[in-house]
């Protein structure tokens, strides 16, 4: 992948609108951190569900994973199990072009921990770090940097 | 300043964690539990050459600052945590707030231990005395107080998260200084451990908050917003005049002061609202960050195509998930 350009122009807007289209899949769990940053972002999402029991859902487009981390000592368990189902699919991991962190630096090294676990056991990268259900500075950074992301990346939807 | 009757609740049946109402309970439970530590296990004597290096002003800095904290987690440990139990809507969430009270007075020795490692008798007692007459230390403890002791279930709550999650970090600051400068480390250790449990502490508070919150009247829903913003603000106007007390001498004042944006932001989250202070002010000192947590400051933020951007795969023990590939 090629380092970003400057800034977006408008030029392709119209052209593109179809196709430029950011994706994220995340998981949140009842304290709905995750998902009001989510929502907050505008972005098109699709939210794993609650119970690990629950079907997983197949993604066939590319999209960013929003994951917080369990912050536990020596980092054991802190890939939220929804999100270790969801990826052993392999069609979703195809799909899966980078991944995106909630946490808390109050849990020190392991701040956002499973995102980082994630980015390296799938080598995809970490876009963005976010602290619980993040800033209005977090949310403009994250809508803006996905739209240039895709178009950088071309991940147009199949 | 202890001596207020505790209610205590009226009917007690047997605790089942394998029927939990709220699925938060148990998994805070664990966090918490797996957390556990206590200060023998932090080899603070490895800072008796660093503390000697040390100014004497810098030395009485750290003295106070550790006592103003040890004074919170003694409110908390003694009556705030405690202050909750009566109001905790499962059996399981009782069993947390105990276990937050207990670890509270955990921290609450720990700095003891960091004194004796550190300092004399005399100058413990000295501190001590010193906090005791503190005007801005004294106002924080009595604005607390005077919450924990009403009887308003979410307004305890609101002012318990506040604690957690603001009211310590014009503390936490100093040694966090400290370990940037590669002082005192094995305090900044322990003092990590804390850090830590609060922000779990502050997490669970606010999430019963935000449970209990739900369930009430939009007028209610209002009032409890507006009270929570003007407690904020009561604290932050003290904790900004202690911060002054404390920093000015040794020139820190202005970046604790936005320590204290940033944490007051968290504390905000931890009560579902969204944050009030602006990135203009919360831009703690990059060194501060990188002392509470390494992995905050670089690569956090692919987008702006800065820093050490774009690092795939740092060596990350991924064993234990289940993955099938």
């Amino acid at each position: 992948m090629e380092k970003f350009a400057e800034e977006t122009t408008g030029d392709f807007a119209d052209l593109e609108h179809l196709t430029i289209n950011p994706l994220i899949v995340y998981f949140s769990s009842i304290s709905e951190n995750t998902h009001k940053f989510v929502v907050k972002t505008g972005v098109r999402s699709v939210r794993l569900p609650l119970k690990t029991s629950d079907e997983s859902p197949e993604v066939n487009e590319p999209f960013v994973l929003c994951v917080p981390s369990y912050g536990r000592p020596g980092g054991s368990g802190s890939i939220p199990p929804q999100a270790v189902k969801f990826l052993n699919n392999p069609v979703n991991r195809e799909h899966l072009a980078g991944v995106i962190g909630a946490g808390n630096t109050n849990f020190g090294e392991l701040y956002c921990v499973a995102a980082d676990k994630v980015a390296a056991k799938c080598h995809v990268p970490v876009l963005y770090k976010f602290e619980l259900m993040g800033t209005a500075e977090d949310v403009s950074k994250v809508r803006d940097g996905l739209e240039e992301f895709w178009k950088q990346n071309s991940l147009h939807r199949i | 300043m202890m001596s207020e009757k505790v209610t205590l609740v009226d009917h007690v049946e047997a605790i089942n964690w394998n029927r939990l109402q709220d699925e938060k309970d148990l998994e805070v439970w664990d966090r918490l539990t797996s957390n556990f530590w206590l200060p023998e296990k932090v080899p603070l004597s490895n800072d008796v050459p660093s503390w000697k290096t040390l100014t004497d002003e810098e030395k009485q800095l750290t003295m106070r600052v550790f006592t103003g904290l040890t004074l919170l987690d003694t409110i908390q440990g003694t009556v705030g945590a405690v202050s909750l139990l009566p109001d905790a809507v499962t059996a399981h969430e009782e069993a947390v707030y105990t276990n937050i009270a207990f670890m509270e007075s955990v921290h609450a020795k720990s700095y003891s231990s960091i004194f004796s490692t550190l300092s004399s008798t005399r100058e413990i007692d000295e501190v001590f005395r010193w906090a005791a007459e503190n005007p801005h230390l004294q106002k924080k403890a009595k604005i607390v107080m005077s919450y924990y002791q009403g009887d308003d279930p979410l307004k305890k709550k609101v002012a318990s998260t506040l604690l957690e999650s603001f009211l310590f970090y014009s503390g936490f600051y100093l040694p966090m200084y400290w370990a940037s400068r590669a002082k005192l480390t094995n305090t900044a250790d322990l003092i990590r451990l804390i850090i830590r449990d609060e922000a779990v502490h502050g997490y669970y508070i606010g999430y019963k908050f935000q449970r209990g919150l739900e369930k009430e009247s939009p007028e209610r829903q209002q009032e409890l917003k507006d009270y929570t913003f003007d407690l904020l603000y009561e604290l932050y106007e003290n904790e900004v005049q202690y911060t002054h007390s404390l920093y000015d001498s040794v020139g820190l004042s202005e970046d604790v002061k936005k320590f204290l944006h940033y944490n007051a932001n968290k504390a905000l989250m931890n009560l579902g609202y969204e944050a009030m202070f602006p990135a203009s002010v919360t831009n703690v000192s990059p060194a501060i960050l990188s002392a509470l947590s390494p992995n905050a400051d670089e690569n956090h933020d692919f987008f702006s195509g800065s820093g050490s951007s774009y690092v795939i795969g740092k060596a990350v023990n991924t064993e234990d998930e289940d993955w099938d590939f």
